[in-house]
């Protein structure tokens, strides 16, 4: 079996942990000289770098949220100088701002090593044919896994999302052998090939990345058969690297997180406690390694566990389960994040909806479909039907420009939802694969 | 596993703190170079390493033992020993009293002449100038070769890690090279461990494996040696590549 980078991902515990010390006492130094916002934290706390003597001393550092990096919009986070950035990325924020994220030179370098060896760890190789359906472009996703494939070698083919019937006719004629994209696109893939009788028997593809996305283990199981390939996970969020944080090895028992790169732990999302090994609780990360933007203490909101025991693939790198939930309300829909609160404040801003609204999620045809459901007041209600259909019309602009996902608008009647006592139920998620 | 295990030890000159907290390892055979500023802590880390200037706090092991409360004797005793900045040959002593002068504790155990006539023998392979020059007196050697006999005498102790500072000062190019050949074929033929404290830091990080980079105290990045080289950070302050190329490239 195939390991990326044999020394660092099948380290001695005992190594990796004083990597990991030397990594960790380095980044804190350099936050905390060039960052305000960890330096005003850490001063607040009265705590100094010198202070973090072992790996377990990471648990009197503050944490570090999303809303961090939208206060600190665009570049506050940073740690070094704009110049030294070669390549900025983004993702939705909570409310308003979108966070920013920053790559130097080397931080590019050792994201194409961490998706090399995830692509390996998957069973990819130089002789495969690479197909990349996720979009470029602000999103990680897509740079990620094609910087990690040319690594190794492969061939990539750059497709970007969407345009599913030419997809499969490159995937029939390039010969491609490893589709990289959402969990969902891949079963939109095979619904397609079904629908214009194209047997995935007769295509030369073998295994599937997928990410993007959380899906559960009936989902991979569906993908294997419908498409006749292994699929495997692997796991990323762009505030700490995009993808490559953590992958599957071909035994696909939970994704080795790169611990020479990332420090994991796992925490209680309402006390912030640090759990016992092996507990069930939100993921926390500290990036070792990255320069533009290191995080320390990360909340990736992700709720999952780490085991402990090697694998037998032979990596010594800990792995985590599939993510089995949020610890605040995001969701995520055709792989894009997507905050009620972003929804709430797109209707709060415009004339004549009410702040009541109801979110429907759904899977149609293995695409999720988003409804905002919200209530007008009675002049557009009663309105003529051309105004009311250009208001419609208007508000989903306005949603698909801040979401970067198209939204149906649907106009109830005033007073017509249910009301709530207490916390709202606005959310109604019908996909069962989720 | 690793050689030398060094975690958060604090040096302090008096009231001078020193070193911050440093932590750092070095594998067998591998060279790993220590990189910044003057007064970054460079030859600190050294000094702290060889107990000429013990750590406050802290641990250093040793291939598994704790050798930070250690005398220096007992340290080159246990297979580690420094080549000072400056040379610091024996000067009115010749150059072959000075190379067996390295070997005294090895005279102290008794461990016999042939034994350490083989080493010294060893020493004039590397360095043929040094057996060239073995009857001259240590003073009279130019720069170079001075350099040459201080770490001829610190090999005849037979350690297991290097610690080098400074090695390039105020040496020409031709003689620096010539020197980084002769630690490149240490580690190559001996597997001896290296660690490094350059001022010439693009040279030191050709030689080495890996990095340390040091700034006022404190380790701030720790990376290949290859990585380092890339890092503009690194390139502007201790590479000596100015803004204008930077920007203009």
């Amino acid at each position: 079996m195939n390991i990326w980078d044999q020394t660092n991902e099948c380290m001695l515990r005992e190594e990796l942990e004083q990597l990991q010390l030397e990594r960790l006492q380095a980044t804190l130094n350099r936050a905390y000289k060039n960052v305000t916002c960890y330096r005003r934290k850490f001063d607040e706390m009265g705590i100094i770098p010198e202070d973090i003597q072992s790996l377990g001393d990471l648990s009197r550092l503050p944490f570090t949220a999303k809303d961090d990096l939208r206060l600190n919009y665009p570049y506050g986070m940073f740690a070094v100088p704009l110049r030294e950035v070669v390549r900025i990325h983004s993702s939705s924020g909570t409310t308003g701002k979108p966070t920013v994220v920053g790559y130097t030179r080397n931080d590019i370098k050792t994201w194409s090593q961490l998706v090399a060896r995830l692509l390996t760890a998957a069973g990819v190789t130089h002789d495969d044919v690479v197909q990349i359906t996720f979009g470029y472009g602000l999103f990680t996703g897509a740079f990620g896994l094609h910087y990690g494939a040319e690594q190794i070698g492969a061939s990539v083919i750059p497709m970007g999302g969407g345009n599913t019937e030419k997809q499969i006719m490159i995937m029939q004629d390039y010969r491609t052998t490893a589709l990289v994209g959402t969990p969902s696109y891949a079963l939109t893939l095979a619904e397609r090939m079904e629908k214009s009788g194209i047997d995935p028997k007769t295509l030369t593809l073998r295994v599937g990345l997928f990410g993007g996305e959380p899906w559960s283990e009936e989902m991979r199981r569906e993908i294997e058969q419908r498409l006749g390939i292994i699929a495997t996970d692997n796991y990323g969020l762009s505030e700490v690297m995009g993808p490559g944080v953590a992958g599957e090895c071909i035994h696909r028992c939970g994704m080795h997180i790169f611990e020479d790169h990332f420090l994991p732990e796992t925490i209680d999302p309402e006390t912030g406690e640090v759990l016992p090994p092996g507990s069930i609780g939100e993921l926390v990360l500290t990036t070792l390694t990255k320069e533009a933007l290191p995080v320390i203490r990360y909340r990736t909101r992700d709720i999952t566990r780490l085991i402990y025991e090697p694998c037998r693939c032979g990596r010594t790198m800990v792995r985590m389960e599939k993510p089995r939930g949020r610890s605040d309300d995001m969701l995520i829909i055709k792989g894009v994040n997507v905050f009620p609160s972003q929804i709430e404040e797109v209707l709060f801003q415009v004339e004549g909806c009410e702040p009541h609204y109801q979110l429907v999620i759904d899977r149609v045809n293995n695409v999720d479909t988003l409804e905002v459901q919200v209530e007008v007041n009675e002049t557009i209600f009663f309105d003529e039907m051309k105004k009311q259909r250009a208001f419609v019309e208007m508000v989903e602009k306005k949603l698909a420009s801040t979401l970067n996902v198209g939204a149906r608008v649907k106009l109830v009647e005033p007073a017509s939802m249910p009301r709530h006592e207490g916390k709202a139920q606005r959310v109604i998620d019908r996909r069962k694969n989720v | 596993m690793e050689m030398l295990k060094v975690r958060h030890i604090n040096t302090y000159y008096g009231q001078v703190h020193a070193l911050k907290n440093v932590s750092l390892h070095l594998k067998q055979g591998e060279i790993a170079t220590l990189i910044g500023a003057n007064g970054a802590g460079k030859t600190t880390i050294l000094n702290s390493l060889s107990a000429v200037t013990p750590v406050r706090s802290g641990e250093i092991l040793f291939e598994g033992t704790a050798i930070h409360a250690l005398s220096p004797e007992k340290i080159v005793d246990m297979g580690i020993s420094q080549v000072p900045e400056g040379r610091q040959v024996f000067k009115p002593l010749t150059v072959e009293d000075n190379l067996e002068l390295g070997a005294y504790l090895r005279y102290r155990r008794r461990e016999g002449r042939t034994k350490i006539r083989s080493s010294l023998d060893e020493i004039y392979q590397l360095f043929p100038r040094l057996l060239e020059r073995r009857r001259q007196l240590a003073g009279t050697l130019s720069g170079g070769e001075q350099q040459m006999l201080a770490i001829g005498r610190a090999l005849m102790a037979r350690p297991k890690l290097l610690l080098l500072d400074e090695p390039s000062m105020g040496l020409a190019p031709l003689v620096v090279q010539e020197i980084f050949a002769v630690i490149a074929e240490l580690v190559r033929e001996h597997g001896t461990t290296v660690l490094l404290v350059e001022q010439n830091a693009k040279a030191a990080l050709k030689l080495a494996d890996r990095g340390y980079v040091l700034e006022t105290g404190k380790v701030i990045l720790e990376e290949s040696a290859a990585e380092l080289l890339e890092n503009r950070e690194v390139q502007r302050a201790y590479l000596g590549k100015d803004k204008k190329e930077i920007w203009e490239r």
